[in-house]
């Protein structure tokens, strides 16, 4: 960009692996736009990609964020939209690899330059760290990796904006990340639009919460919002949320006109709370955003105005997240019928525990959920009641263990109690669980400087 | 008379690990204070007993007319883990709705 913007677009395109297939495209034509931002990484799909690289070395990044780039890239580098997306996963070269063949098949090739952005794999490194003396101690439990050590499928740092940055200074068009901050992906585009340093705190706090509010895609534009929820018109063709960000660090939460959805205070205040921790330090690798200086107000139909936002410096650590194999699960359900429905689900439940146990089968857990009654508000949602009016219940019952064995086991104890148990039981048309491989999440910190981001450009 | 908080405040809810956070909101800023008072971590605490294992903490953020609590242990171990059908502490926020409150007439 020769001439600095007043206004920078950027766009939610995707809220998790698995969002609305149409959101990138309804974003890049729906009206203007700069940036489109892509994001893939939930805690749990790190351990899914790593499963799917470990059967196929090809493999491990968000397959249809390809398929995505196929259907918008005539657009996007016609109308010169940059992307950033963290699709690539734990093999962001190969994700990048499949978009530049996409370009050369729609005959794009020369026309696009891709900014790959990796170093945040620690899996090779970890016994050199762990000697070092990074123990790499969970957040949760104080526990050292060493503990699961010999168990441990991926590690990966997480990267903030500064190597997006570079990648869009070096001329990428498309920025494909492996694991950087979802964050990250807003606020490198206005770091890069604005010329913002890497130590302007407030600067970078607003960048961070503007991306927080539009990671989650349309949960910022009347998704999975509560309030009001009855009246937000539209959603069927809701428009996703865009931070239309000015150099002051000020930025509105707009959609696309014409589009369902709705943008007020109220939603995007459900937003700036969702997996919220200490709201005075919202820690990135960029710096730390204070969510107690935000400021909304509806400037606008469907116009939400973000000011105030104050940050902190940045700490010396990066976070780790860390996937290692722990064992296996299944989750067996069978539904009961009116009258009694409850009792008829809680007898059955109890006699397959005591098979369970004459068996003499081991299991870390066992857990069982009367859905329709309890699965989600516990005993909460039985104080207002009478429980045996209740029409129908699904007993739902999950094991955990190490043993696949037991697991196994627990998958054939579920059929018989059709005929062997209470009675006006069904649903069991899906035949018998499966069991799961249980990839398990580690979280820990590292020193910032024991990990280097590497960009890397690819002509398509 | 009691109120429950579904008819002055909404919430949303999410996770870290084994960790579900719920974020209440006041509908219309005059009830914050109430919630401030009323709405504790102790309250909190003995309104999920029974289905988190850890203490609560609680967070203010007057600006949104929002307080954000912290549940830990409240996801049988979270994330791929859990066997929970809210593995990801989604619907806690409903949850902490059922709570009655003082008001005033």
């Amino acid at each position: 960009m020769s001439a600095r913007a007043a206004t920078v677009r950027v766009a939610g395109g995707q809220g998790f692996w698995g969002d609305w297939l149409e959101a990138p495209y309804r974003q890049v034509t729906g009206g203007p736009v700069d940036y489109l931002m892509m994001d893939y990484l939930a805690e749990v799909t790190m351990s899914i990609l790593q499963k799917q690289k470990s059967r196929d070395a090809t493999r491990g990044y968000a397959t249809d964020f390809v398929d995505q780039m196929e259907r918008i890239l005539p657009t996007v580098v016609e109308r010169g939209i940059k992307v950033t997306a963290n699709a690539g996963g734990v093999n962001p070269r190969a994700c990048a690899m499949a978009v530049a063949e996409v370009a050369r098949r729609l005959g794009l090739a020369r026309k696009l330059t891709l900014g790959v952005v990796s170093g945040d794999d620690l899996l090779g490194r970890l016994d050199g760290l762990i000697a070092r003396g990074h123990d790499l101690k969970n957040l949760d439990t104080g526990r050292p990796l060493q503990d699961v050590r010999d168990r441990v499928l991926s590690a990966n740092a997480y990267l903030g904006a500064a190597p997006v940055v570079e990648a869009l200074q070096r001329g990428a068009q498309v920025v494909i990340t492996g694991r950087v901050t979802d964050t990250g992906l807003t606020l490198g585009p206005l770091m890069h639009a604005f010329g913002w340093a890497p130590d302007a705190w407030d600067r970078i706090a607003a960048g961070t919460v503007a991306g927080h509010i539009i990671e989650c895609g349309a949960q910022a534009s009347g998704g999975n919002c509560l309030s009001d929820w009855k009246t937000i018109p539209n959603l069927a063709a809701v428009g996703y949320p865009i931070v239309e960000a000015r150099a002051d660090g000020t930025f509105d939460i707009v959609k696309h006109p014409g589009t369902g959805g709705r943008i007020d205070v109220a939603g995007v205040t459900e937003q700036l709370v969702y997996e919220m921790g200490d709201p005075r330090s919202y820690i990135t690798p960029d710096g730390v955003a204070d969510f107690t200086t935000i400021q909304l107000a509806q400037v606008g139909k469907d116009r939400v105005r973000v000011s105030g936002v104050q940050g902190k410096p940045a700490t010396d650590k990066l976070k780790v997240s860390i996937a290692y194999f722990y064992g296996y699960k299944a989750v067996g359900t069978l539904v009961y019928a009116w009258p009694d429905a409850l009792e008829k689900a809680q007898a059955a439940d109890a006699i397959l525990r005591q098979r369970l146990d004459a068996l003499g089968l081991e299991f870390d857990a066992i857990l069982t959920e009367f859905v329709g009654a309890n699965a989600t508000h516990g005993p909460l949602a039985l104080q207002d009641i009478d429980a045996a009016t209740i029409p129908e219940v699904q007993l739902r019952v999950g094991v955990r263990s190490r043993d696949k064995n037991a697991v196994d086991r627990f998958t054939r104890e579920i059929a018989p109690l059709i005929l062997n148990g209470p009675p006006s039981v069904t649903g069991f048309a899906g035949g018998r669980p499966k069991p799961e491989e249980i990839v398990a999440y580690w979280p820990a910190l590292i020193d910032k400087k024991m990990v280097e981001p590497l960009v890397e450009l690819i002509e398509a | 008379m009691k109120r429950k908080l579904v008819a002055l405040a909404h919430a949303r809810s999410g996770d870290k690990g084994d960790t579900a956070n719920v974020g209440l909101i006041a509908k219309k800023a005059k009830d914050y204070p109430l919630l401030v008072k009323q709405v504790t971590a102790a309250r909190v605490a003995r309104h999920f007993k029974g289905m988190i294992r850890g203490p609560v903490e609680r967070f203010e953020l007057p600006n949104l007319h929002a307080l954000n609590f912290l549940l830990h242990g409240a996801l049988d171990g979270g994330g791929t883990i859990s066997l929970k059908t809210d593995a990801q502490g989604k619907v806690f926020s409903t949850a902490l709705l059922r709570m009655e409150i003082e008001v005033k007439r």
